[in-house]
């Protein structure tokens, strides 16, 4: 009997350290299924983030790098200019990307560096115990918001997708989520897009995925899909941006 | 036949090593008084198909020698004080992930936003690590401009054959000071293979670089292996010039800009008779112990520092009550003058 769906060949067969319900695990896969499908894992070079994803390189059978909170497309800058044939993606939440890294993820992609950004938005810090984010939605409670973020104190969630899409050297920005399959299967094709972009030397791409937190969420992992469908999409809605 | 020389700055005497050296990565951000170095990288970069970049920030630039470095490339940065501390986070991951890469600090006057005139106030900043962790720089202390060029080569090889970061610790006036120079005549080095570095898993299993250690005791494995490092560096690096040694009475240590005020103080004084000599630090870090092995008891050094006392320290760990010694420094912009050295040796 044909095999029709099977692990793909550069995620490694492990049981990953993630909490029940969290969507890294999806967003983890899909690039795997891409760098197969694209036949690039001899060529890929994966920039791991620090938060909860920061030992990603353990699942991921190709190179990889760490780098220090917020600095990712910094050091994706570097290997990609040094090794122009190889294809080097980030791998970035939204504290280290839109918060602590905006300066390197502003001016990456003011170069128009030919390079794959996937960003998960969980609207919160995960890694370190569900602080706020900048992503954190309007009266969303935090460890540090406790009362939910207030625009007076703590203002607004950013929407860095839709500020990055303003520069001329970005070529390609899309939202997605994970929230249920057809989601998903979309999420993979702006992922394979972004991949093919950069092969195809047409510069900045990124893909920004809503992705659920049941821990610091405070909900069950089916509430946490239905909140990114009913709540979160709303603040942060999904489709091409550029 | 005379070797052709050149009349060149010191800070661009340190960027024409690099691009001797193979360095084929540089990114750095615009400070004063080191920018010439950024300056001649843009320019020259280009010719030898190096990539140059401007960065947005110092953060990013340390972090863009993290990637080259970790693509293989050698790699390197440049700035001043201020924008050395703001590296140190970058510097502090080369260490941890032991990458080699070569950063150059051209000091001036601190604390904070300080002044732009040289100083040599960074060098517990750079001989104790200066970020995050149990961990060393091999730190270079060129003395002239000729020295500038030659260091920066040696520090490209020191920092691929240990995998360490390398910091070259001028000071406003070697970076600004023109002097003529003899340039090296050999090909641009060619850089060895790293079979550690990213460069795409063809072949083999995919390389990692990380300084992040989760599993217990993993992170102190890391921290020995970088341990046991350190003490071949010690034991094979360190490198000092000595004047004098076997009979002076006094020994001045100075490094860099300071050492050369005090060859010339060295000079007046013993045409005058008087047993001065001179231990010039090369390598910061490793200090260089052994040339303080010699002298008897009556011994005394004097040291002379664009700071208030941070070599000194050193000095003291090493000579350890053994002989005494002395301390004359000015930091802020002042640097100590030949008469007042003169002065101070009068009164020991």
């Amino acid at each position: 009997m044909e095999k029709i769906f099977t692990r793909p060949e550069v995620l490694y067969d492990l049981p990953t350290h993630y909490c029940p319900g969290c969507g890294h695990g999806i967003a983890h896969r899909l690039i795997a299924e891409v760098v197969d499908e694209l036949g690039i894992r001899e060529k890929v070079i994966g920039i791991a983030p620090v938060g909860c994803a920061v030992v990603a390189y353990d699942y991921w059978n190709f190179d990889c790098s760490e780098a220090a909170h917020g600095r990712a497309l910094a050091v994706a800058t570097a290997i990609k200019r040094v090794h122009p044939q190889n294809i080097v993606f980030t791998y970035q939440g939204d504290g280290d990307l839109a918060a602590i890294g905006t300066n390197e993820t502003i001016h990456a992609a003011n170069r128009g560096e030919n390079l794959t950004v996937i960003f998960i938005n969980n609207a919160v810090y995960g890694m370190t115990g569900g602080q706020m984010a900048p992503t954190t939605l309007l009266g969303q409670k935090t460890s540090t918001s406790i009362e939910g973020r207030e625009k007076e104190k703590h203002g607004y969630p950013l929407k860095i997708s839709e500020m990055l899409a303003l520069l001329p050297g970005v070529c390609f920005i899309q939202r997605v989520s994970i929230h249920n399959p057809q989601e998903v299967l979309k999420t993979k094709q702006a992922i394979k897009q972004a991949f093919g972009n950069q092969i195809n030397n047409l510069g900045f791409s990124l893909v920004e995925i809503l992705s659920p937190c049941p821990t610091y969420w405070g909900r069950s992992p089916k509430e946490s899909l239905d909140w990114i469908r009913d709540v979160m999409q709303k603040e942060f809605p999904l489709g091409r941006i550029k | 036949m005379l070797k052709k020389k050149i009349l060149i700055s010191g800070n661009e005497a340190i960027a024409e090593g690099a691009i001797q050296a193979g360095c084929s990565f540089y990114a750095g951000y615009p400070i004063t008084p080191q920018n010439e170095l950024i300056a001649y990288m843009a320019k020259h970069m280009p010719k030898t198909n190096g990539v140059f970049i401007q960065a947005e920030s110092e953060l990013a630039a340390i972090s863009m020698v993290y990637g080259a470095s970790a693509a293989g490339a050698r790699s390197m940065t440049s700035s001043s004080s201020p924008g050395i501390s703001l590296k140190q986070e970058g510097i502090s991951y080369i260490a941890g992930a032991q990458l080699p890469a070569v950063i150059v600090n051209i000091m001036r006057g601190g604390p904070g936003l300080g002044n732009i005139a040289p100083a040599q106030s960074d060098y517990f900043q750079a001989t104790r690590g200066g970020g995050h962790g149990d961990y060393h720089l091999i730190v270079l202390a060129p003395g002239s401009v000729q020295e500038a060029y030659d260091l920066t080569q040696t520090s490209f090889d020191l920092a691929d054959k240990y995998r360490i970061p390398v910091e070259i610790l001028g000071d406003g006036i070697l970076g600004q000071m023109m002097e003529p120079i003899e340039l090296s005549s050999a090909k641009i080095k060619a850089v060895t293979a790293k079979p550690w570095a990213l460069c795409g898993c063809v072949e083999r299993k995919p390389n990692i670089v990380k300084s992040f250690f989760l599993r217990e005791g993993a992170l102190e494995e890391a921290n020995l292996r970088l341990q046991k490092q350190y003490e071949m560096i010690k034991k094979k690096e360190a490198l000092f010039e000595g004047l004098f040694l076997d009979d002076a009475k006094v020994v001045i240590v100075a490094y860099g800009t300071m050492a050369r005020i005090a060859k010339s103080v060295i000079n007046q004084l013993r045409s005058s008779g008087e047993k001065i000599g001179l231990i010039r630090p090369i390598t910061l870090w490793p200090f260089p112990e052994a040339a303080f092995k010699f002298g008897n008891k009556k011994r005394k050094y004097l040291v002379v520092e664009m700071s208030y006392g941070q070599m000194f320290e050193d000095v003291k760990l090493v000579v350890n009550g053994r002989q005494e010694i002395e301390f004359l420094g000015r930091s802020g912009g002042g640097v100590p003058s030949e008469k007042e050295i003169i002065n101070r040796i009068k009164k020991i």
